[in-house]
């Protein structure tokens, strides 16, 4: 046990008091000033990041029970970029939809802090609490916009099934509780290493109880029903932070749980694993193929980007974990950077999301049109971008670890993705402008991440050898 | 430094084009000029490398090294030789002829069609050069994104249904390619401690016949589909025909020769044992492909789709020519190469002035036209008997070369091939006919303008070269023998341990008493 310390703890607390503030700022607000909430988030963030970057290397425990190590570190990152992007996207959505922007920012915020509490948590009932905080912020999010029909339904799907979820997550912990006498993670892994319980039924069973939970959060088949749902109802921006934020903190606490405290019963759930990630990436891309809605396409191409992480998971040697942390960063800025221009073409009434409303983008906003094509290009794959080095890298872990027909199965899907996100580009800029709507101007605001977003995207298509080397070394200190 | 200037040049070019705005169109001179002039310093580039290219070395030249991603072996390595050195001057060729024949023809949206062609030069060249597996990769697919929106922005009627088939088409074989390519650093990195995607390392890997197998035809499909090879052609006419007339040239010129080049370069040295086994088989649908392409361009009443065809029916000479993995083979098929981009590059340009003039591709819409427009008809003609393999000009010396270097292989393959040879005499003649000689038979036809001075700029070096390459072959084959014979002796160096070994086994077969010795007998000769 290293030594205990409030430093762990840290960047949470940041982020909180975030929160708290934009909270009070909202209580004392009059009714018609204008306060800089958003501003204030950013600001919480930049301060737990820079409490991150402090922390690095330096292993430091909180009450035993938050290790923030390099991985946690690593995820934490990847979770602040993700906020800092969603509320400089969120200005401008946020004054257009009317949504009501104190509770909107201290949830988005109460929502980053469970995120990386889950990321950094060594016990399995810390997860469930931190799963549990961003779970329950992440519900009323989908529902905020109280006119829409479909936010409701999606936000009521997504509590309905995520609850279940939960509590089979929590069952899942029970028997694990049962069986290795604590819920720490480092002596549940001690205690299963040493005993060989490979006839006990209870340790299967809390495997897939487990598993059920993680699944279900990371959109993985059979448990990715509430999906497109939630993510069409949803406003674009949360989409985006959704998609992006809850699965670097689940995949997190997954590798945590199953990498490191269930490795020595690999041999059970690799096989299961796999078959879930040739169905979640086999089923993600085919339907996907099916929509017209733009929202739901990527709903579904997000379930099928979860199932190339979990190609990661299965490989679990050295370089898929390292592959896993690099995808999620990959990842995490390719698809806000696309569900931000879907927030920024919509407007109140509509959200512009079917195909036909992005026709002849090019001649209307050719930048919009640009950077969602960069965007598109990197969730396919396509070199120079993050996706085309994040995707390699995930294959070669597979393949380093003997898994060709898995490795087989990620590219050919990856091809059959490409078309759908080619569509789009077609419409963009293949198409004739005919939409009625005009979409409004781009606030400096979501100008400005998405500069950011299509930046980090080309260097770490181009240039991602640090990136990489610190992706390997975060995951030396748990693994 | 001057291969990654190569590269660099129309990448600087296409960025700086970007931060010129011309929303409205008034600066579409400038995009035009500036364009044509980035790809005439590039071309300059390309002939200085030449001229500082050592002809009698089979040794890859002017290499540069710069350590990529450390942790997995990647390095961007670039150098070019024998085989690669030409077809980087041809690229550097035609990005300036293709870039001349659109002012006339492409009016909208001029910036981000010369934006496009400029990365598409700075992929094209960055494969011929890459000596790093995973750099090719990089470029391989990043290659198919500028044709891509070429295609499908300033293309024809159906050019959506063609950019689109031709990238999930393209893109399908490569994907394979990738977890290939993976695998064999994974291999590297079992054998010698580390990964690494260096070409030149990868050939010195020992790979068992059982995994080079799969390999191969990862490696194989991916070119295939490029080449095209019979079945894996469907998508070039409708990629042809539907791209615009400067995408054409480039199509045909250049991006197929990155199939027969991926053969010539990897998938050949790197798994010889799998490249024999497999050699009949790719001969045979090449042979298929040669006839195949020759019957089905005979029957086409669009001139496009006939040359479309026509490529189809050449490229499967160089196939066959690689096949025969011997020196007047591959000698031959890499010289094909060069001349089939020339002669097909100068006739899509052709054609694509005709349809230019007249916005018609049909056959039967034309007719006489050698009274109209008798520059254009002898320019058109000597580009024909070029593609047709006539002896003095390019299309024969390649021909010749592979025919001869396979009838040392396999007679079979080649009395085949020799009737493409004349079918494809007859598709190109008769279409020559039709349209040129006669009477004019449409009114329209008679007030079309001759060449002008400008489409003059484009012909005039397609004509030069097909006959310069026809009579002085030697000129352009003789950088390429020694890269080439060095590469025939890598994928036969394999051979003959499957000869002792077939040879060891016959004679076990002989005698009976050594059934259960066979494999010991093998393994004490075979070890080298």
């Amino acid at each position: 046990m290293l030594n205990s310390s409030f430093d762990a703890i840290v960047p949470m607390l940041c982020v909180t008091a975030g929160a708290l503030v934009v909270m009070l700022a909202e209580a004392w607000r009059n009714r018609d000033e204008r306060m800089p909430l958003g501003v204030l988030g950013i600001i919480a963030l930049v301060f737990a990041g820079v409490a991150m970057g402090l922390l690095w290397d330096r292993n430091t425990t909180g009450f035993n029970v938050i290790v923030a190590d390099n991985f946690g570190l690593f995820v934490s990152i990847v979770l602040v970029i993700v906020g800092i992007l969603t509320i400089l996207f969120s200005s401008q959505v946020v004054d257009r939809d009317g949504i009501p922007a104190g509770e909107y920012y201290a949830l988005v915020l109460f929502a980053i802090t469970g995120m990386i509490m889950m990321a950094m948590a060594n016990d399995l009932l810390v997860i469930f609490v931190a799963l549990e905080i961003l779970s329950l912020a992440v519900y009323v999010l989908t529902g905020i916009r109280r006119e829409s029909v479909a936010g409701t339904e999606g936000a009521f799907k997504y509590f309905l099934l995520g609850s279940f979820s939960s509590a089979f997550f929590l069952y899942g912990v029970a028997f694990t509780y049962g069986i290795t006498g604590s819920t720490r993670l480092d002596r549940v892994g001690s205690y299963l290493a040493a005993q060989s319980m490979s006839d006990n039924p209870m340790i299967l069973l809390a495997l897939g109880l487990l598993l059920v939970g993680f699944a279900f959060k990371i959109s993985a088949v059979p448990f990715h029903m509430w999906t497109p749902d939630a993510y069409e109802g949803a406003p674009a921006v949360v989409t985006g932070f959704m998609s992006t934020g809850v699965k670097a903190a689940a995949f997190a606490a997954f590798a945590r749980v199953f990498l490191a405290s269930f490795e020595p019963f690999s041999a059970d759930w690799a096989p299961l694993i796999w078959a879930v990630s040739a169905a979640t990436m086999i089923v993600g891309t085919v339907v996907g193929v099916a929509q017209s809605s733009l929202k739901r396409m990527l709903a579904y191409s997000s379930i099928a980007h979860g199932g190339y992480l979990l190609v990661g998971l299965v490989a679990a040697n050295q370089v898929g974990k390292a592959a896993i942390l690099f995808y999620l960063l990959a990842y995490a800025v390719t698809n806000l950077a696309a569900f931000g221009v879907i927030a920024l073409v919509g407007t109140r009434d509509r959200d512009n999301d079917s195909l036909r409303d992005y026709a002849g983008l090019w001649h209307t906003h050719p930048a919009l049109a640009a950077l969602m094509t960069v965007a598109l290009l990197s969730l396919g794959g396509f070199p120079p971008t993050a996706g085309f080095i994040a995707k390699w890298y995930i294959i070669s872990a597979a393949v380093s670890a003997g898994y060709y027909g898995l490795a087989i199965i990620a590219m050919l899907t990856s091809v059959i993705s490409v078309f759908f996100y080619l569509r789009i580009v077609v419409m963009m800029y293949m198409a004739d402008r005919e939409v009625a709507t005009v979409p409004a101007p781009v606030s400096r605001a979501g100008m400005t991440a998405l500069a950011m977003a299509i930046v980090a995207i080309f260097y770490l298509g181009i240039l991602p050898t640090r990136v990489l080397d610190l992706a390997a070394e975060s995951i030396a200190t748990i693994f | 430094m001057l291969l990654s200037i190569l590269v660099a040049l129309p990448l600087v070019g296409a960025l700086l084009l970007l931060l010129i705005p011309n929303r409205d169109g008034s600066r579409d001179g400038l995009m035009r000029t500036a364009a044509l002039a980035i790809s005439l310093a590039v071309f300059a580039l390309t002939l200085l490398m030449w001229a500082r290219f050592d002809a009698s070395s089979p040794e890859f030249q002017l290499v540069e090294r710069y350590a990529w991603i450390p942790a997995f072996g990647i390095d961007y390595s670039v150098g070019v030789d024998g085989i690669s050195l030409l077809l980087v001057v041809l690229t550097g060729f035609l990005t300036p002829i293709a870039l001349l024949s659109s002012w006339g023809s492409v009016e909208r949206k001029v910036k981000e069609f010369s934006i496009f062609v400029l990365l598409l030069e700075a992929a094209m060249i960055g494969v011929f050069i890459a000596l790093d597996l995973f750099l090719f990769y990089v470029f391989w697919d990043a290659m198919l994104i500028p044709m891509y929106f070429l295609i499908g922005i300033w293309g024809y009627d159906q050019r959506i249904y063609a950019a689109v088939k031709f990238i999930l088409y393209t893109m399908a074989g490569s994907v394979l390619m990738l977890v290939a390519i993976l695998g064999l650093a994974y291999l590297h990195s079992v054998a010698n401690g580390n990964y690494s995607f260096d070409l030149l390392r990868l050939y010195e890997l020992e790979i068992d016949p059982r995994t080079q197998f799969w390999f191969f035809l990862a490696f194989a499909l991916a070119f295939a589909i490029k080449v095209p090879l019979f079945p894996f052609h469907t998508w070039l006419p409708d990629a042809h025909v539907q791209a615009p007339t400067a995408g054409s040239v480039i199509l045909a010129g250049v991006l197929l020769k990155m199939g027969t080049y991926g053969f010539v370069r990897f998938a050949f040295p790197l798994f010889p044992d799998a490249a024999t086994y497999f050699a009949p088989w790719l001969a045979l649908l090449a042979v298929i492909g040669i006839i195949y392409g020759a019957l089905v361009a005979m029957v086409q009443p669009d001139m496009k789709k006939l040359v479309a065809y026509s490529s189809v029916s050449h490229l499967g000479f160089v196939v066959l020519g690689i096949c025969a993995m011997n020196v007047q083979g591959v000698q031959g098929a890499v010289y094909q190469m060069l001349a089939h981009g020339v002669s097909t590059g100068g006739l899509f340009l052709v054609v694509g002035m005709l349809s230019d003039r007249r916005h018609t591709r049909l056959i039967s819409e034309f007719g006489g036209l050698k009274k109209v427009m008798p520059r254009l008809t002898a320019a058109f003609l000597i580009i024909t008997l070029a593609s047709i393999g006539l002896p003095g000009l390019n299309g024969f010396v390649g021909e010749f070369l592979i025919m001869l270097g396979a009838f040392r292989w396999d007679a079979r393959f080649v009395v085949a091939a020799c009737l493409g040879v004349i079918l494809s005499a007859v598709y190109m003649l008769w279409m020559f006919q039709r349209v040129y000689y006669g009477d004019v038979t449409h009114e329209e036809n008679t007030t079309l303008a001759d060449l002008r001075p400008r489409e003059w700029a484009g012909v005039a070096p397609i004509v030069a070269m097909s006959i310069a390459m026809g009579v002085f072959p030697t000129f352009f084959l003789r950088p390429m023998e020694p890269a080439v014979t060095r590469m025939v002796e890598r994928v036969q160096a394999s051979q003959p341990l499957r000869v002792r070994n077939e040879m060891q086994n016959a004679k076990c077969k002989m005698h009976t008493g050594c059934s259960g010795g066979v494999g010991v007998k093998v393994a004490a000769t075979s070890t080298p």
